[in-house]
């Protein structure tokens, strides 16, 4: 292959496989004679349980074990506080099993094993919970006064953590302002909604004391560990496969959900695989979700509509539990000032516990709670300064010459100092005025309007961190008896195409098609280290370390070729699976030096003939295998982010608003993105359009309704108002690439992009279209038809 | 999401399934079963046993006659949606059920299973209440016809007794010259409507309404006729304030309280807008069905 495949927009290596409905996903592994699970939830938000009877369940015939916080020993445990910050106080994890008290209508209270999930159903309904109610307060501001309903008894005012983070001289900028802003907006909750809920099944080897855990998680090998440290066995012994999985969004990244650790208990405990596999009703109670903040935000500006300071506060519901840490709202307290130079910022936040399952990261992790914020309030600014709301972000972007702009005193999530690294903002920003053609919609507007129809446009800027570190690793071998190359990394995929862009970034190196790259993630004993698929970070993480690593077999390859062909090592080159004497016929496959770099003692092919005694592709005088040489093409490296890599992109769209109706229509929409060098543009696109979904459905339909009781009213598909493919407009994609500075592929996250900045920029689209009826505010999503109604009405209309 | 045990029968005769049905208090029709077998798998409906209808001899079929549609037990929605003859003698039945949730739940989903569990929200029962049709049910003692505004008694509440199957549903043709005109509101494209208005004009000779019907899904506890707006706009020119005041007339129809996907007062602001573009639309078309007549 001499076409470079890294940039090429080559169709999906697992997308055949899926397509058929080949894939395996956990419920699809075949364990014989499984035993399932179904768990008892708590009904109530908060109570006391004075008493679990569950004779009659046991009784249930089919019912092999019934289990409470009592039956599960050395288990009865809070679950472990992933990521430790010194803002949190008393911070609390969730049992396995409910002990005394229940916080979150869902959390598990009893786990039922059983023959089938439908007797396991039947018995669940059995057991019989005494449960004493006690009140709860779902709103984060009441929460935190004196007296209110508390979620852990011991914890008053519902304080989960307090973070104060600042950068320059806020104060000095506020008082050296010329105007100043401010505005109280709010993103409410949502879930992430994967096409396959989560699903865990274990089976247990006795005889050789091996655990194999089968979970659609996007942390095998964090798991693993977790695993064999609750259970204290050898990591070695417990090998965790997350094998297809149906979507994450950063659901599926937290450990442990109760079952992970609860049902591979089952299997050691009753000698039997057991498998849960979660439905949809309770992936809406159980699982994690996010968004709720309330950000009060004002901007310090000059006349010329510079910004010179900001300060920032909000309250970030973190649910009942915290496992997760402060990361979401750590990230939004750092993404809150955009693109934008602002060199004086001052934000605050308090993480308050509410009576719902907890909060951790879902696709954008506090980001589209910090664009909406920021971008909100630089549409008020522009509005008051009377200035055009695409100028005044070109007077604010970061301009190209500025990198690395770096924010003192901001501690991005993974503990480092926020670096923007690279990027052409306000390119960006003219591209999209272009490509929605913004200087002529004043005049299509008003046309419009004299029409009866009322068009909106609607703009936002987005950064986002990615590809946060520890590290990843990545190890490539190439097959000696079919000249196929082998990429195993230790983080999973849940569908975006990993193999792909891994096989492509490989390919290039090696000379091979990206179809003869096989790709394997996801399972323990393929890769012993590693950390997850979170953050933006398996192209930029991962990506760099296979291609480290794939480096290293070239310079193999390329040795041992030479040696094999009789020539130095620069007359070579790899293409269509051969190494190549430059400018001849002459060549030698893959397959075969791999073949010839392992010294063989017994020929099983014509090929290995040549690997026997005196492996022509070692061209030494000593043993077949030279000290410090190891046999094979085969190389293992890894790669670790000296920090962040920030993406960027700015969102437009047209939106026209029916004031009858009250509803929202997206007429055109523009996404300008840069994510630094694509390794597949169609991926790229992929994940934006994906993203841009989502955050269409966060800007105007998915919200999680919970009443007054704490119970969530809309826990299924047909309430819970996942857009459908028809309500997602054709969007207009153009790229830029500013090469990261950072990392040797030059690449930048793209998972998230997509759906930070969508509920800004309806928002601000939906506000345009309807000036004619007055200066009505939109400063909460997602935006309901009943919401537009309200502002019409109390605007008189 | 399992159900729990249920029983399941396939009787080849009504009088069967009638038999079946009186001797078990918790028995069910299962037709097309698009709601009942989800609200299974929730454990909403707990049935004790399942009458599955689908072998019945003389349940299938659409019959177009000169007093109206006869749709029988086990028409899915797509046929009656496409069928030809339906769509010469009522057009607005097509315009309705493009709105039914989406193509595979209309495939498998019948017209009168629709009918029988009488979501409030539903368009098929709007249909049969703007129209005036009715159905047919058959029990242990005999037929009888149930008009559509007897049928629909409340919230997923119908005139049908538990051991009667309704076997059919009877919808009028549109009268002569008559305009039509359907449209709802939904938060996305195939959910049930938060609002939908239908309405059938016909217009005299000097272009003012003759006859209007107008009913509405998604406000009430059953669709309902807007008589009062009805009666506000016949005998007028149909001009701006004449639909205001129908408009205004109808915002107490809407009972249906605050709900998880829009307030009361919103579906009232929706139900006006509603009823003007309803009212215009079905008035444009029976002012070209008069011309074209005229013309001819």
């Amino acid at each position: 292959m001499s076409t470079r495949m890294f940039g090429a927009r080559i169709e999906r290596n697992i997308d055949p496989k899926l397509l058929r409905g080949e894939g395996a996903f956990v419920d699809d592994i075949p364990l014989s004679d499984a035993l399932h699970v179904a768990f008892l939830r708590s009904p109530h938000a908060r109570a006391r349980i004075n008493a679990i009877d569950t004779a009659a369940a046991k009784a249930h015939p089919g019912v092999v074990a019934v289990y409470t916080c009592d039956d599960i020993g050395a288990l009865d445990v809070e679950m472990p506080l992933l990521i430790p910050h010194p803002s949190m106080t008393n911070p609390q994890t969730q049992r396995p099993l409910a002990r005394g008290d229940v916080h979150y209508v869902g959390q598990t209270v009893a786990m039922v094993v059983a023959v089938d999930r439908y007797t396991a159903e039947d018995a669940a309904a059995m057991i019989e919970v005494d449960y004493a109610p006690l009140a709860v307060e779902m709103d984060m501001i009441r929460a935190l006064q004196d007296g209110a309903p508390r979620v852990h008894a011991s914890i008053p005012n519902n304080l989960a953590a307090h973070f104060v983070q600042s950068s320059g001289d806020p104060d000095g900028a506020f008082a050296a302002a010329e105007h100043v802003t401010r505005i109280t907006v709010q993103v409410d909750r949502s879930t992430a909604a994967p096409m396959e809920c989560r699903a865990v099944a274990a089976r247990w080897e006795a005889v050789t004391g091996e655990l194999t855990v089968w979970d659609g998680t996007q942390a095998p090998i964090s798991v693993r560990g977790g695993l064999a440290s609750v259970f204290g066995i050898d990591e070695d012994k417990v090998r965790v496969i997350a094998p297809d999985v149906g979507g994450g969004f950063g659901q599926k990244v937290l450990l442990f959900y109760p079952d992970e650790l609860l049902v591979p208990m089952a299997a050691m405990q009753l000698g039997r695989p057991v498998k849960y596999i979660e439905d949809r009703r309770e992936n809406f109670i159980g699982s994690s979700q996010e968004r709720t903040q309330i950000h009060t935000i004002e901007l310090a500006a000059l006349k010329s509509g510079e910004v010179i300071g900001l300060r920032d506060f909000f309250l970030h519901d973190t649910g009942a539990f915290i496992p997760y840490g402060i990361a979401v709202a750590q990230v939004a307290s750092t993404s809150i000032a955009g693109p934008y130079r602002i060199p004086n910022i001052l934000v605050e936040f308090k993480a308050v516990y509410t009576p719902t399952v907890q909060v951790t990261p879902y696709r954008g992790c506090g980001r589209p709670q910090a664009c909406f914020a920021i971008e909100r309030a630089m549409d008020q600014l522009a509005q008051e300064l009377g200035l055009d709301r695409f100028e005044i972000r070109r007077r604010n972007l970061i301009a190209d010459n500025q990198f690395p702009y770096a924010r003192e005193g901001l501690l991005f999530a993974d503990g480092l100092k926020v670096t923007l690294d690279s990027g052409q903002y306000g390119k960006a920003l003219a591209m999209a005025a272009a490509e929605l053609g913004a200087e002529s919609f004043a005049a299509a507007q008003a046309k419009a309007l004299s029409e009866g129809r009322y068009l909106g446009l609607g703009l936002a800027c987005y950064v986002e961190g990615t590809g946060l570190g520890p590290y990843e690793g990545g190890h490539v071998k190439i097959h000696p008896i079919t000249g196929k190359v082998y990429v195993n990394t230790g983080l999973s995929t849940q569908g975006q195409g990993h193999d792909t862009v891994f096989a492509q970034i490989v390919a290039d190196q090696l000379g091979v098609s990206p179809q003869d790259v096989i790709v394997v993630e996801g399972d323990t004993k393929a890769f012993d280290w590693g950390v997850a698929t979170f953050a933006s970070r398996a192209a930029v993480v991962s990506g760099n370390a296979i291609h480290k690593t794939a480096v290293t077999v070239r310079k193999k390859v390329l040795q041992a070729a030479a040696n094999m062909l009789d020539v130095d090592i620069d007359s070579i080159e790899l293409r269509d699976s051969a190494a190549w004497v430059k400018g001849s016929n002459r060549f030698v496959p893959l397959a075969a030096i791999a073949t010839a770099s392992n010294p063989l003692r017994y020929a099983f092919n014509k090929a290995a003939q040549a690997a026997t005694q005196f492996a022509p592709a070692s061209k030494h005088d000593g043993p077949p295998l030279a000290e410090g040489e190891a046999p094979g093409l085969e190389a293992t490296d890894y790669y670790s982010p000296s920090q962040s890599t920030w993406a960027y992109g700015v969102h437009a769209a047209v939106v026209e608003v029916d004031p009858g109706l009250c509803t929202v229509k997206i007429r055109k929409y523009v996404c300008i993105h840069d994510c630094g060098n694509m390794i597949n543009p169609m991926l790229v696109e992929g994940q934006v359009m994906g993203g841009i979904a989502q955050g269409i459905g966060g800007a105007l339909y998915e919200h999680l309704d919970y009443q007054a009781d704490g119970n969530l009213a809309n826990a299924s598909l047909m309430d819970f108002l996942v857009p459908y493919a028809t309500e997602i407009p054709d969007v207009s994609i153009l790229h830029l690439e500013t090469p990261s500075p950072l990392n040797p592929l030059g690449v930048k996250g793209v998972g998230e992009a997509g759906c930070i900045a969508v509920g800004a920029v309806v928002a601000s689209g939906v506000e345009d279209a309807l000036r004619p009826f007055g200066a009505l505010k939109f400063h909460q999503v997602p935006l309901s038809p009943t919401m537009i109604a309200d502002a019409l009405e109390r605007a008189g209309h | 999401m399992k159900p729990s045990i249920f029983g399941y029968e396939a009787p080849t005769s009504l009088e069967d399934a009638i038999r079946l049905l009186a001797g078990d208090t918790d028995a069910v029709v299962l037709a097309g079963g698009q709601t009942l077998l989800p609200a299974m798998n929730f454990r909403a409906a707990n049935p004790s046993l399942l009458v599955d209808i689908q072998h019945i001899q003389g349940l299938r079929g659409i019959a177009v006659g000169a007093d109206g549609i006869v749709v029988k037990a086990m028409v899915r929605h797509r046929e009656f949606e496409l069928d030809q003859d339906v769509l010469c003698a009522n057009p607005l039945v097509a315009e309705v059920i493009q709105h039914v949730a989406h193509v595979p739940i209309r495939t498998r989903g019948t017209v009168v299973g629709s009918l029988c569990h009488a979501d409030p929200s539903a368009e098929i029962p709007l249909l049969l209440v703007l129209l005036g049709g009715s159905v047919i049910a058959q029990g242990p003692s005999g037929t009888r016809e149930i008009a559509a505004e007897d049928f629909f008694q409340s919230f997923l509440t119908t005139a049908r007794s538990h051991d009667e199957i309704v076997i059919e549903a009877r919808f009028p043709l549109l009268p002569r010259r008559a305009g039509w005109a359907f449209d709802e509101v939904t938060r996305r494209h195939g959910d049930y409507a938060v609002v939908g208005v239908g309405c059938v004009v016909s217009l005299d000779g000097s272009g003012c309404a003759e006859r209007v019907r107008l009913a509405a899904c998604g406000i009430a506890d059953r669709p309902i006729r807007l008589k009062d707006a009805e009666a506000i706009l016949t005998g007028t020119a149909l001009g701006i304030s004449d639909l205001d005041a129908a408009a205004e007339a109808s915002v107490a129809a809407v009972t249906q309280p605050d709900d998880i996907n829009v307030s009361q007062s919103y579906r009232r602001r929706a139900l006006g807008a509603l009823i003007r573009r309803m009212v215009v639309k079905a008035a444009q078309r029976a002012g070209s069905a008069q011309h074209a007549e005229s013309v001819a």
